[in-house]
């Protein structure tokens, strides 16, 4: 009943599916009944398949059409906006110029991004992290059910003999983590943040379980610890913004002052926020790679 | 009158991709291809955004040397929307997918005419 990967992608042209031969490759006694069933169904399929070339010539052509008449009609709108790259166009009105010209005077944050997404609008970025949070629960949810597969799937299957695999990602693995942890670091100061940096290291950790396998990366990295580093980030997020937005609403002083722009230790909490963030991020993408890969972390 | 798709080449490209993915969540059954056009005309909102926010000849919104002079810098808004977006895009693309495994695993098709056919053929079975 499994197939790897590779015959998955095998199957992408659904034209050549063929449902009996499906059935074939299955030696299992008691799904002689299936097979009778399946058939059916492979002749039902024929059916409506032969249905459907006959509506599916028209088919391409209708959504061909339609897509020439989306293209038209937006590009009609297109036509009234503004030139591109215009100084004076109406996105560039006084909310820009009051980030640009304050934020890092209130904010601390010389990177005017990270001071907008991190501290103007830390409310969208927290509703951002819960989205990612959300979507991981629903993909566990969805992948993790099958225990009697666990066992099924070898780890590291395909890539475990690459040497040349092997011998870049020696050389590739630290580089790519100290890079991402620079671009986390360096959020509030430069081009960077939680997000990108976090998704680095998320790569680099998936090209390591590439090469050498998932042992390693389980050494600390398994669910449990996946789920407390995942909470303990997201409910250290939630609680310094609560704590920014209740002095932000009371006129009282943050401890967490903007400090000096330019200096590492500055800009408040957009730093430990960033750092919060990445290491949410970088758990999260190594995580939907092991659990597409062979269903659990 | 076409002078717009010079001087508004980035929209127009943008527009372009955006029906692109459309027609092709539209014309393909098989799922992968459906979540491959939904992620295409992600990109071409993304594109459209940042387009917005470019002003010509101007830096990144990275103060540099202090200078917070708003002539200097381009637009920082639509960055942090593109990336809220982005970050959106990938949950819902992993979600997506695993729902794809899913169907996978209990219809071995992922042509959507097959595994409306079967789930039919199911649904009549059952009393």
């Amino acid at each position: 009943m499994k197939k790897s990967i590779k015959d998955w992608f095998s199957e992408w042209d659904e034209d050549k599916i063929n449902l009996t031969e499906l059935t074939a490759n299955q030696g299992n006694e008691n799904l002689i009944k299936e097979e009778k069933k399946e058939h059916n169904i492979s002749e039902l399929v024929e059916l409506k398949q032969k249905e459907l070339s006959r509506a599916g010539k028209i088919y391409p052509v209708l959504a061909a059409l339609l897509c020439v008449v989306i293209i038209y009609f937006m590009l009609m709108t297109v036509s009234g906006l503004p030139k591109f790259g215009q100084a004076d166009n109406p996105t560039n009105n006084e909310v820009v110029e009051r980030y640009v010209e304050k934020g890092m005077e209130e904010t601390g944050a010389v990177n005017v991004v990270a001071g907008v997404i991190l501290d103007y609008r830390a409310f969208d970025t927290l509703g951002e992290s819960h989205v990612l949070f959300t979507a991981v629960i629903a993909v566990f949810t969805l992948l993790l059910a099958d225990k009697e597969e666990k066992e099924t799937i070898e780890e590291g299957q395909i890539m475990k003999q690459d040497n040349i695999l092997r011998n870049t990602a020696i050389f590739i693995v630290p580089l790519t983590v100290l890079f991402g942890i620079y671009v986390i670091l360096n959020g509030h100061l430069g081009p960077g943040g939680g997000f990108s940096g976090g998704a680095i290291i998320g790569a680099a950790f998936i090209i390591y379980a590439m090469a050498f396998g998932f042992s390693g990366i389980e050494k600390f990295l398994t669910l449990k610890t996946f789920r407390i580093i995942v909470l303990c980030a997201l409910l250290f997020y939630s609680g310094a913004k609560c704590y920014s937005f209740f002095c932000g609403a009371n006129e009282l002083h943050s401890i967490f002052g903007p400090g000096t722009p330019g200096m590492i230790l500055s800009s408040g909490l957009i730093l430990p926020l960033n750092i919060a963030v990445g290491i949410v991020v970088a758990c999260t993408m190594y995580g939907f790679y092991s659990i597409f890969k062979r269903g659990r972390i | 009158m076409l002078e717009f798709i010079w001087t508004n080449r980035i929209q127009c490209v943008s527009v372009i991709l955006f029906a692109i993915g459309f027609s092709t969540l539209l014309l393909h059954r098989n799922l992968m291809k459906k979540i491959i056009g939904l992620n295409i005309m992600d990109t071409a909102t993304y594109l459209f955004l940042t387009s917005i926010g470019m002003i010509e000849g101007r830096l990144a919104p990275i103060i540099q040397n202090g200078d917070t002079d708003v002539s200097k810098y381009v637009n920082p808004l639509p960055a942090g929307l593109v990336l809220t977006g982005i970050v959106v895009s990938v949950s819902v693309t992993a979600v997506m997918l695993a729902l794809t495994i899913r169907l996978y695993k209990s219809y071995h098709t992922l042509n959507l005419d097959e595994i409306y056919l079967k789930a039919q053929e199911e649904q009549e079975e059952e009393p």
